[in-house]
Formats: structure tokens, sequence, C-alpha cells
């Protein structure tokens, strides 16, 4: 049945609810085999420790317990995979999936035990002993660096991991020439991401042919069935790993864990089915960690504020070991320390360090937050200082409206911008004149509570990636290509295959719209498939915002080479030539003739039957197209926020918050602002409440959800949202991503308003995150440290 | 049983239907226990609890969660474990008709009383007005939270059937969402008590 | 997450209970398990013996009592909170009941669970702390009484033996007089970083949160109330004899600080 119904940018409501509402997903821990066995690990309470020696015996000795291994009971075919080895003489410690001589930071695996029941898993981890000798910790960076340090990885002699840098124009003689320079410093706090689904596992094994199907929380189904293949020596022909539904995974589940390859390895060892669920508390160990970078940012600039260089200088914890593209996320925003500004020019120098703390990894914006951080928070003291409004200052230094491609001072080559026009929407949709005259009122009675206005012109890359650049610029070990094949069945439905790996976005939908708008079809005649690596062999999966830009694309190419393919039977069934042919929605009609024709569901059934097919042409209906981009995207926006900080006990309400973002062309609005407001609110909270904290020891101390402070409904505002639509030229849909947007931009926005807020009180810097205790701090610093 | 929308729950499973995709429990291969007793362990506990407006019985041990009873004993997977420190109500449930957190719950602790999940929430393939909501406001994302979000909504709208927005926020303390920002869970609930209280009226 | 193993009995008076608390050296009560499940399932705490008191039928009331109002040990957060009775009678209570935790908690967690489990960072052990409320307690050898200031001896210690269960508290008829209950916290579903309880009356009574290892009497405000002192005055004392924790959510200084702004706002709020 065709359909002349046109989905692309409309609020279609989504396929995935179904089954997500009546709680009929099914997520990893959900799945049960007859015969499947519990894993349990054992972990160092320890920062930093050597293992002399894991005694299993007892845990043996106890009812259900089947095995239990110690690290050096492995032999694997190799580490586990890092694909992102960002210059060629980076310290890369091989990372195996549990430590033997040495644990690394608190949470290190050193020991497996495999027991008949969830309980008695835990009940024999528990049992198992461990004897350690404690040794020096270190979790700060620049304690890692300095003089005498504990060193985590004794073979480099250091706890230099790598040094990156990227310099365009003469940085030295611009820094050297300009009348103003502005050095500030920052702290980006470590995160802990907190997908609400904790990671799960169950492996289950074909013993008769030497196949396992694994299935996992994870974001990259497809990456990791190679990662698995190097790590165990299992060829990736017999392994098929499927990602379920997966509840959330922000980049945290973008990983190849110790966990997978050990359930698979004992799965293959003892031949039976084996499941691991981490705990919350576990998982705040066990699971990468995001962000942790110390930063130095200076701006060049004239007296009238036009800035003329740009000079980072950044540390980025890589934590205890190097997880899959661990050095690679600082890299990610190192092209974005200049923002949407102009410059002559720029420099940045990255180093990746180790401490005895939880690998580090992408979360949410990948280096781009932590750039934009930088950028927008330099930028309002650069305005201080000149005496200049964060708005004009800001216009004066935007790269002026562009719509060909043009190179930034970072070094990254937009497809197009109108900084100033996002600008322009955002502070009508605040109705900022209103918020200024509010904050004057406050100011001048002396309010309690003090209103403060931040800005984020942010400028972001994304749609990872084209290949040739990633890989060849950037040493990327991987590709950023995706892959669709869509088939259409001889009733009329049709199957769209993609390599992406969606968790929560809506990909599902938004794909199902693009080829049902192709091929002329009802939307719920289209079903998507994805996750499965039986069923969706290639792909790159889903992260740093690349399913639409990328996986979308893919999905348009394969619709379209169906329809090429369908024209040419169509013609040759209404005996006409190809060019007598228009087509719309889903239909072939002969021109001139329009009772005369062919829709695509009709010809699925002709290419199915081949009856009658031109000569050169082969049967079914199906096709298959891979897209690899030219370029990255460049979404970017102006996000206002407005708080209320209560200058007596230092607590921060977010009062108004406004999100205008181009994101280019738009599949289905609704789902847009989802990840506009999601990505917003997680930005909001790590901009005021979360941070992970380790003490000296290199104990965790922020170790679960009750003391690690993840807001709920009641903590955090409503967004307003406002699009601005210039289509990407990178792929011809014209789509930019929009994943990672708000919690990019959204961070310094609220600490440039809490500063704002209390600039009357001599206030010019905050620290992150901006929980009551340190505005209150900052208040007490200003005032000349009386209480 | 208590009545949510003024219908009393009578059948614990919605039946399959052509115009609506539900699986059977049926659909997996049988769950395993969390608990499996120990030579020598703890005398197993005798409990009778009613689930969805079905009478269940089962020996389980005194330390076996309620939300892993659900869960493992009796298959009903749809109540998830987000958290182990009663923060996150992705396990959130009704007992008595009222919400509480399964994972701080024994077993033990609901012989003889009922249980609601989210498996029954609807009915005949229709949606609960509150399912129906969070669809159409694009309420969920991963849809992780989505149970124990629509639970805590059904205890809720059961106390106060036309909340404001704020006491709609403050309604979901208890329940953590790390992907909408909560603005269209917030939205789909104060959508469904429209939806709810207009058609009583 | 998961427990280690326990037996579980279940008694159906309190007589009975207290003698299946004797019978074990390390059994423990369960009443909505809202305080002790989730130490149980972190390990912390490994009772051999659970002994459930929570379907003790007369245990959960709230009664007018002359002067008082009576309140059984397993009435849960959300019926103290709902409690007409209290509401009129003693509103600092049943507000304070509906600031614990988050709906899910409260339908479950009992007011006697939580005061026995004596957290100096719970709420209600504060306010009945600034009320002067009597507990009653049963055990083997009879009934007694405890007023609240003597009733919490230290961090998660209570007048309480293993085998005595708290079955009643008894706050006094408030009806009149100015209260408020500041609960600073991060998230609404958080403990209180610093709480305040005042009470207004002859002689205002302020005890704080998670300022020490037990509710602490404010006793210095209280004097400088006694003495004629204005609220702001009054709450610069309000750190004395305090002695908060350092955590993820707060140091001790903070804390101190804070407590003197949320002691003036909420003597600013019972008194006015």
């Amino acid at each position: 049945m065709a359909t002349t119904e046109r989905y692309v940018g409309s609020s279609v409501p989504r396929k995935e609810d179904a089954e997500l509402v009546t709680g009929r997903g099914r997520y990893t821990d959900d799945m049960a085999i007859p015969g499947m066995l519990w894993m349990a690990v054992v972990r160092s309470p320890f920062g930093h420790a050597r293992v002399k020696s894991v005694d299993v015996s007892k845990a043996l000795g106890m009812d259900g317990v089947v095995a239990a291994f110690a690290g050096g009971d492995f032999d694997w075919a190799g580490p586990l995979l890092m694909a992102w080895p960002v210059t060629s003489d980076i310290n890369n410690p091989p990372h195996f999936p549990l430590a033997k001589d040495k644990a690394r930071y608190a949470g290190d695996g050193v020991a497996v035990v495999v027991a008949e029941s969830r309980a008695a898993a835990v009940d024999a981890a528990e049992s198992v002993h461990v004897d350690y000798e404690p040794l020096p910790a270190v979790v700060d960076m620049e304690a890692a660096l300095a003089e005498g340090a504990p060193i985590v990885h004794d073979e480099f002699g250091t706890n230099r991991c790598y040094v990156w840098t990227n310099t365009n124009g003469d940085v030295d003689k611009v820094f050297a020439e300009a009348p103003v320079i502005v050095k500030e410093r920052y702290r980006v706090q470590r995160q802990v991401p907190n997908a609400i689904e904790p990671r799960a596992i169950l492996v289950e094994p074909n013993n008769a042919t030497g196949q396992f199907t694994m299935w996992s929380s994870t974001q990259i189904p497809h990456v990791l069935r190679t990662a698995m293949a190097l790590a165990t020596g299992i060829p990736e022909s017999k392994l098929r790993i499927v990602a379920p539904r997966v509840g959330g995974g922000f980049g945290s589940k973008l990983q190849v864990y110790p966990e997978e390859a050990l359930a698979l390895e004992l799965s293959r060892r003892l031949g039976r089915p084996i499941k691991w669920t981490e705990t919350r508390s576990e998982g705040y160990l066990a699971t990468h960690h995001g962000r942790d970078q110390i930063q130095e940012m200076e701006l060049a600039a004239d007296e009238d504020g036009r800035i003329r260089g740009f000079r980072a200088k950044v540390l980025a914890n890589m934590g205890a070991y190097l997880r899959i593209i661990a050095p690679g996320t600082p890299v990610l925003g190192a092209f974005l320390y200049c923002g949407a500004y102009t410059g002559e020019a720029y420099q940045i120098e990255l180093t990746g360090v180790f401490t005895n703390t939880t690998p580090v990894d992408a979360y949410r914006g990948a280096g781009r937050p932590e750039a934009t951080n930088a950028i927008e928070r330099a930028i309002d003291a650069l305005a201080r200082r000149v005496g200049k409004d964060p708005v004009e200052i800001r216009r004066m230094n935007f790269m002026p409206p562009f719509t060909e491609a043009t190179q930034s001072i970072g070094g990254l080559m937009i497809d197009s911008g109108n900084y100033p026009a996002t600008l322009d929407k955002a502070l009508e949709l605040a109705d900022y004149e209103q918020l200024r005259k509010e904050q004057q009122a406050r100011r001048a009675s002396g309010d309690v509570k003090q209103l403060g206005i931040g800005f984020s012109t942010y400028l972001e890359n994304c749609g990872w990636g084209p290949s040739r650049i990633i890989g060849g610029v950037l040493q990327y070990a991987g590709g950023g290509w995706e892959a669709a094949t869509i088939r259409c069945h001889p009733t009329g439905k049709v199957v769209v295959i993609t390599g992406a790996t969606p968790h929560g976005q809506g990909s599902e939908t938004a794909f199902a719209q693009i080829a049902a708008d192709e091929l002329g079809v009802p939307i719920d005649d289209v079903e998507v498939l994805f996750g499965d690596t039986d069923v969706s062999p290639n792909g790159w999966d889903t992260y740093g915002s690349r399913g639409a830009a990328v996986g979308s694309p893919a999905v348009a190419m394969a619709a379209r080479k169906v329809v090429a393919k369908a024209r040419k039977i169509a013609a040759h069934e209404l005996e006409v030539s190809e060019e007598d042919l228009t087509y719309e929605s889903g239909r072939f009609t002969v021109k001139g003739a329009p009772d005369r024709a062919k829709t695509v569901p009709e010809i699925a059934f002709s290419a199915w039957t081949a009856h009658n097919l031109p000569d050169e042409v082969e049967p079914g209906l199906e096709e298959s197209a891979f897209f690899d981009p030219g370029n990255l995207v460049f979404p970017y926006g102006a996000h206002i926020c407005a708080v209320e900080v209560d200058t007596e006990t230092g607590e921060v309400e977010v009062v108004k918050y406004v999100a205008v973002d181009d994101v280019g062309t738009i599949i289905n609005p609704q789902l847009v602002e989802g990840q506009v407001v999601g990505g917003v609110v997680q930005g909001i909270a790590e901009a005021l409440y979360e941070e992970a904290v380790y003490d000296e020891n290199g104990q965790l101390v922020t170790s679960n959800m009750s003391n690690y402070a993840i807001p709920a409904a009641p903590e955090v505002p409503s967004i307003a949202t406002g699009s601005h639509v210039t289509p990407s030229t990178t792929n011809d849909l014209g789509i930019k991503g929009v994943g990672e947007t708000g919690t990019i931009a959204s961070p310094p926005a609220v600490l440039n308003a809490v500063v704002d807020a209390l600039s009357p009180l001599g206030v010019t810097e905050i620290e992150r995150p901006a929980t009551p205790e340190n505005v209150w701090k900052a208040i007490r610093r200003a005032k000349g440290g009386a209480a | 049983m208590t009545a949510l929308t003024g219908r009393t729950i009578t059948r614990a499973w919605p039946r399959p239907r052509a115009d609506f995709p539900v699986c059977t429990a049926s659909d997996y291969t049988p769950a395993l226990q969390t608990f499996r007793p120990q030579k020598g362990g703890p005398t197993l506990k005798r409990i009778e609890v009613t689930v969805n407006g079905v009478r269940r019985e089962a020996e389980v041990e005194p330390r076996q969660l309620l939300v892993y009873f659900l869960r493992e004993t009796l298959g009903l997977t749809g109540t998830n474990v987000g958290c182990d420190t009663t923060s996150c109500g992705a396990c959130t449930v009704l007992l008595d008709g009222e919400s509480v957190k399964s994972c701080n719950l024994l077993a033990v602790q609901a012989d003889g009383r009922e249980i609601t999940t989210i498996e029954a929430m609807a009915t005949d393939g229709q949606l609960h007005p509150i399912q129906q909501a969070f669809h159409e406001n694009h309420g969920l994302q991963c849809g992780y939270c989505t149970p124990g979000m629509i639970m805590a909504a059904a205890s809720f709208l059961e106390e106060n059937p036309s909340p404001t927005e704020e006491e709609v926020r403050m309604a979901l303390e208890g329940n953590l969402c790390r992907c909408t920002g909560y603005q269209n869970i917030v939205k789909s609930i104060l959508a469904a008590s429209q939806q709810m209280s207009g058609a009583k009226a | 997450m998961i427990p280690a193993s326990f037996d579980y009995e279940r008694a159906d008076s309190v007589e009975h209970a207290i003698r299946l608390l004797g019978s074990r050296d390390d059994a423990k009560v369960l009443a909505g398990g809202h305080s002790l499940l989730p130490l149980m399932r972190f390990r912390l705490a490994r009772p051999s013996l659970l002994v459930d008191i929570g379907r003790i039928g007369d245990l959960s009331y709230v009664r007018e009592d002359g002067d008082k109002v009576a309140i059984g040990a397993l009435t849960t957060h959300d019926a103290v909170n709902t409690s007409e009775a209290l509401r009129e009678l003693c509103p600092i209570v049943a507000h304070t009941a509906g600031e614990i935790g988050d709906p899910q908690v409260r339908h479950m967690g009992t007011i006697g669970g939580s005061v026995a489990h004596a957290d100096p960072a719970s709420d209600m052990p504060t306010v009945l702390v600034a009320l002067e409320a009597d507990l009653v307690i049963e055990g083997p050898s009879g009934s007694r009484t405890v007023m609240a200031g003597d009733f919490f001896k230290g961090l998660f210690t209570p007048d309480l033996a293993p085998n005595e269960v708290l079955t009643e508290i008894r706050v006094p008829n408030t009806a009149g007089r100015g209260w408020d209950y500041q609960k600073f916290h991060r998230r609404a579903q958080d403990w209180a970083i610093v709480g305040v309880a005042a009470l207004d009356g002859e002689s205002a009574r302020v005890a704080l949160t998670n300022m020490g290892d037990r509710p602490i009497r404010a006793s210095g405000v209280e004097e400088a109330l006694a003495g004629g002192a204005d609220p702001t005055s009054a709450a610069v004392r309000a750190a004395e004899g305090t002695s908060p924790p350092s955590d993820p959510f707060g140091s001790a200084e903070y804390r101190q600080e804070l407590a003197k702004v949320l002691v003036r706002r909420a003597l600013e709020r019972s008194m006015g």
C-alpha cells in the first residue's frame, strides 16, 4: 500500500514506545537462559596496591559456586581494545580484563567467581581472600605529573600518557603584542555518567559449533565484536553481539569492558551461559567516568575586546588505564577552544595523565563541553576586563555569517554558520530586557536572592565522522561511515536495517520516517532493525551525535537505490522508458497517463516473483548503502540562563533557561526537542550538582546515587527551546547532530549566570560545580575572607 | 484491588491482540531464581501475594528483595533495578495501591498483600491513559525509568487528580531520569491527569 | 544490593516481638524497613534474624490524649503527614513527615522506625527533641517512657535495648504555637545537609539536624532568645556545641555558617 503522507519534519510519535511504556522492552538483565550461571567480580578496595595473592578456596567450597579465577588464570589473546592512539609516542599500557600483579584503581578487578544464583555469586565474591599491599595513590593530575609522584604504570616511569598539540598562526607574536591578556584557570570536574540502566551482560555459548551470542547493554555491538575477537581469540565470524533495549548510554556504554571479555571467556571455559549485572555502586567504580580536565585558558585581545589569539593548556585525566577512545575524547574538543569566534592565532597543548582512578572516557559531549567551558567563560572574563557586556563581546568576536565552507582559526572547516542569528533569537525568547530590569531592581533593593544572566554561544563538531580525516589526521583507528539496507517485502512492508545502535534517541522512528517518505509507504509498514550483528552486519553504531547525521543519509541513500531499481522495473512493466516516468510518494506514473502507474510495494512483489524483469535487473528489491561523510557537522546555538542565587546560603536555582539551536534539517521536532532538553538538564546537573570526588588514597567518596547528586524533577527547570535551521552541506539531507548540543552548551551558561548574579559582591569566578558551598566560598573570598 | 481509574483490574495479563503488539511471559525462557536455597541456609518462607490480580504462591528466601521476586520468580521484568540506594525509583510498583520502591522491600513483606506492576496498566490491548500520555508527549527516551515513572504517577494521581506542574515535579522527587530532563514526563502526567479527570466527569 | 542471609519471623504482638528479639544476640526489628534495609543491602548491617513487627495491627494510629497526641510507632510518614489530627494539633510533626525521603519511601517508612534508627541526619528525631516529646518503649520488664532529648545517645545509638520495641511517640499539643522546620538539602529526596526545628512559645525551642552525632538542641540560641534577643542576634549562636560532619554535601565549616542562616529564618517564620 502506498501513501502520500509526509513524515519527515513532523513529530511522529515513536515506534519504540509501544513496548517501552508497557514494560515489555527487553533489557539485558531481563533475559534468562536455562543453565545460566552468574558472574561476580572481586574488586580492589584500594586505589593502588600490589596484589600479592588471591585465595579462592573458600569461595569454591561454598554451595552453588561453580568456578573462581584470579587474573593470573587467564591467558588473553590480546589486551582490551584502545582505538585512538592520538600520538605516535603515546604511552599505551596493555589493559587486561583482570589485574594480575597490581591493582591500579579502586574497583580494578582482581578475581572473578561464577555461581548458580545472583545471591550465591555475591556471597562467593565476598569470601575471596586477596592479600593486598597498599601503595601510595595519586589522584590529582598536577600531583601525578610532579616529581616523586607514585607511578601508575611502572614501565613508563611517568604518569604522562601523551602530549598533543595544535597550533595555527603565530601564537607567540600575537600574545606578545596584545595589550590585553586574560588568563583563567578552570577545572572541569569528573562526572559519573549514570545511565539509569546499570550495565549487564549475558553470553550464550553453542558448544557444538563454537559460536557465541553476547547480549550486552552496549552502544557499540559492532565494535565490540571486533574487540572481543581481539581479546579472546574467538573469531568475529563466530561471534554474534546484540544490544537489546539499552537503558541510556551517554557515552558510558561506548566501551569495551573487562566484564564483557570475562563473561565471554568464562562461557567458553565452562560451556554455560554466563550473566553479569553491575550494581549501581559497583558501576560507579567499574563503568567509565567523564570529563576531568584542568584548563589554563588565555585570550589575547585588543583594548576594545577584539580577540586576537587563543591559547589553551589542558590536562586530561585518563584514569588508571586507557579505554577505547580515552586519549581522543579531549581531542574531539581540541579545535573548539576558540568557539565561534575569529582570531589570528590558536594553540592548544593537551596532556593526557594517568592517575589511580576509574578510567575516564567519552561522556555526552566528549571533549566539547570541556572546550566550551573554557572559551565561553573566558570570553566573559574578557568582557569584565574591558568593561563590555557579555552580549556585545560575543557579537564583536563572532565569525560573521557564512554560507560557504569556512576555516575557523581552531582548524575546522565549518560548512555554514550564522551565530548572531541564534543569539538574537535567544535574546528575544528570553525577554532579555526584562531579565536585566529584574536584575537591576534586585540589586537596588539589596535582595537576598540576586538574579544573574549567563550566556553560552556554542559551536561544536560532531556527526562522527569522515573516515579519511578522523583516521588520517586524527589517528583514530576506526571508521566513521554508516550503513543501511532497505528490503522491500512482497507484501509491501519495508525493513530498514541500520548499522546505528540507538538507545533512547528515537532513531528507529526517525529512520522509518525517512524510508517511508522516500518509498511512499505508511510508516507503520516500516520496520527498523538494529543492534544485532547477525541482523545488521555492518555499522559503526551510535555515539558522537552520529545517528541522525551519518545514519540517516545512509538510510536515504539505500532508499534512493531502491527507488532507482524500482524505476527500471516499473518502466519495463509499463513498457515506457525510465524518463517517461515521474516518481512521487511511492508511485511511478507515466507522464501524461496518470492512471498508468506502479507503486513501490507492487514493484516489490514483481521483483520477488521475477516473472517479468528487465534482462539486466536481478530479482528482489533490496539495496544497501554506505555513507561516509566528507566532513563533520557543526551545530551551534545560543543558550541563555537566568539564575537566582541565595546570597546567604549559596543555593542556586535556575529560573529561566532558553536554548536556541541550529541543528540543520529536523526530521522529528519532538525528538529534537527531547534531545535538547535532556542534554541541557544533564549540563545543568553538571554545572550545579555533580562531581565525582576522590580522596587522597584513591577512594571514590561520592560512591553511589545517594551521595552523588543527580537531580530529580523538582531540582531542574523547564527549558524553552527555539530553533534556527541552516541545512548542513555535509550530507544532502542537511542534518547536523543534536544528541550532545545541550550538554555542551549549558554548563557555561549556568556558571556565567552565577558569576553575573554575584558580580556586585565582587565575585569574578566560581568553581564547578556551583554547589551552595562553592558559591558561599566564592562570596566569602570576594569579601576578603570575612565570614 | 485498588481502582486506578474507576475500573477494577481483575486479570493479570493483557491479552495480545492483532492491533496492539504485546508479548506474553511465555515468550521468554523461564526465569531463573535470584536465590537458590543453600544447604544449611535460612528457612524458606511461604508467601502468598496477589500480583496484578492473580494470586501467586511461592517459597522465598527471607533476603529475596521484592523486585527480584517480581522480575525473576514471576518473570515480570517490566519493573527495573536502577540503583542500590533506594534513590532512582525505577523499581516503583504499587503495594495495596500505593507507590513503593520494590528494591527496598523484602518479598516476605508483601505476603498477603496486593502488588500492581507496569504489566497491569494496559488492559484489553488498550494503553492506560498515563501510558498513552507518555507516548503522545514523548515522555520517554530509553524507557528504563518509564515503568517506575508511570507507577509513581498512577499512585500520585489517585491522591491528587488535578495537580499543578510544581506538584507533579515534587511527586517525582524519588524517580530519576537521565534522558528526558523531566520536562516531557511532567507534561505527560499533566495531560494524563486532564484526560483522567475529564473521563470521570 | 543483596543482603547477607538471615532468618525471618513475623511477630503477631509486641510481646511476641520482644520474645523473638530476645532469642538471638543480633536480632533486629523490621518495621517499614526503610532505615534498616538500605544498610543490609550494602551488608553494613548483618543481623541473623529479622523480627517483622509490620503486621502488628494496633501500632498505627494518631490519637488525641489530653494535652498530648499519641502516634503509634508503625504509623507511616505518609499517614503522619496527612493526618488531620496532627495537622491541627501538632503541625510541625505533620509537616516534617512530608519532608522525609520521597512519596514511595513515605508510604512504607514508619515514624518509629526512623526514630529508633537514631540517624542524626533524620528530620523527625530533631523535631521530637525540640518538642520534648515522650517515647514509649516496651521491653521484657514492661513499659518505660523516655524523653526525646534523652533517647538519642549518639550516632545510631538510641536508648533502646536490642530486645525492646518503641511502640508510641507522644507529642505535645502545639496548636496556636508558631513553628518552622527548615530543611536545607540539594535534592528534595535527600537527607538534610542541615535542618532546623523551631517552636515558638513561652520558651522557644530550637533543635538541629545533622550537626552532630544526634539531634542538637541549640541551647545557645534558646538562651539568647530567653534573654530577649531577636532572631538575628540569637541565630549567631547557632553553631555552639555542634560538631557537624564533612561529607560530599558540605564541609563542617559551611554547615556551621549555614546553621546560623537557617536558624534565623526558622525563628523569623516561627515567631513572625
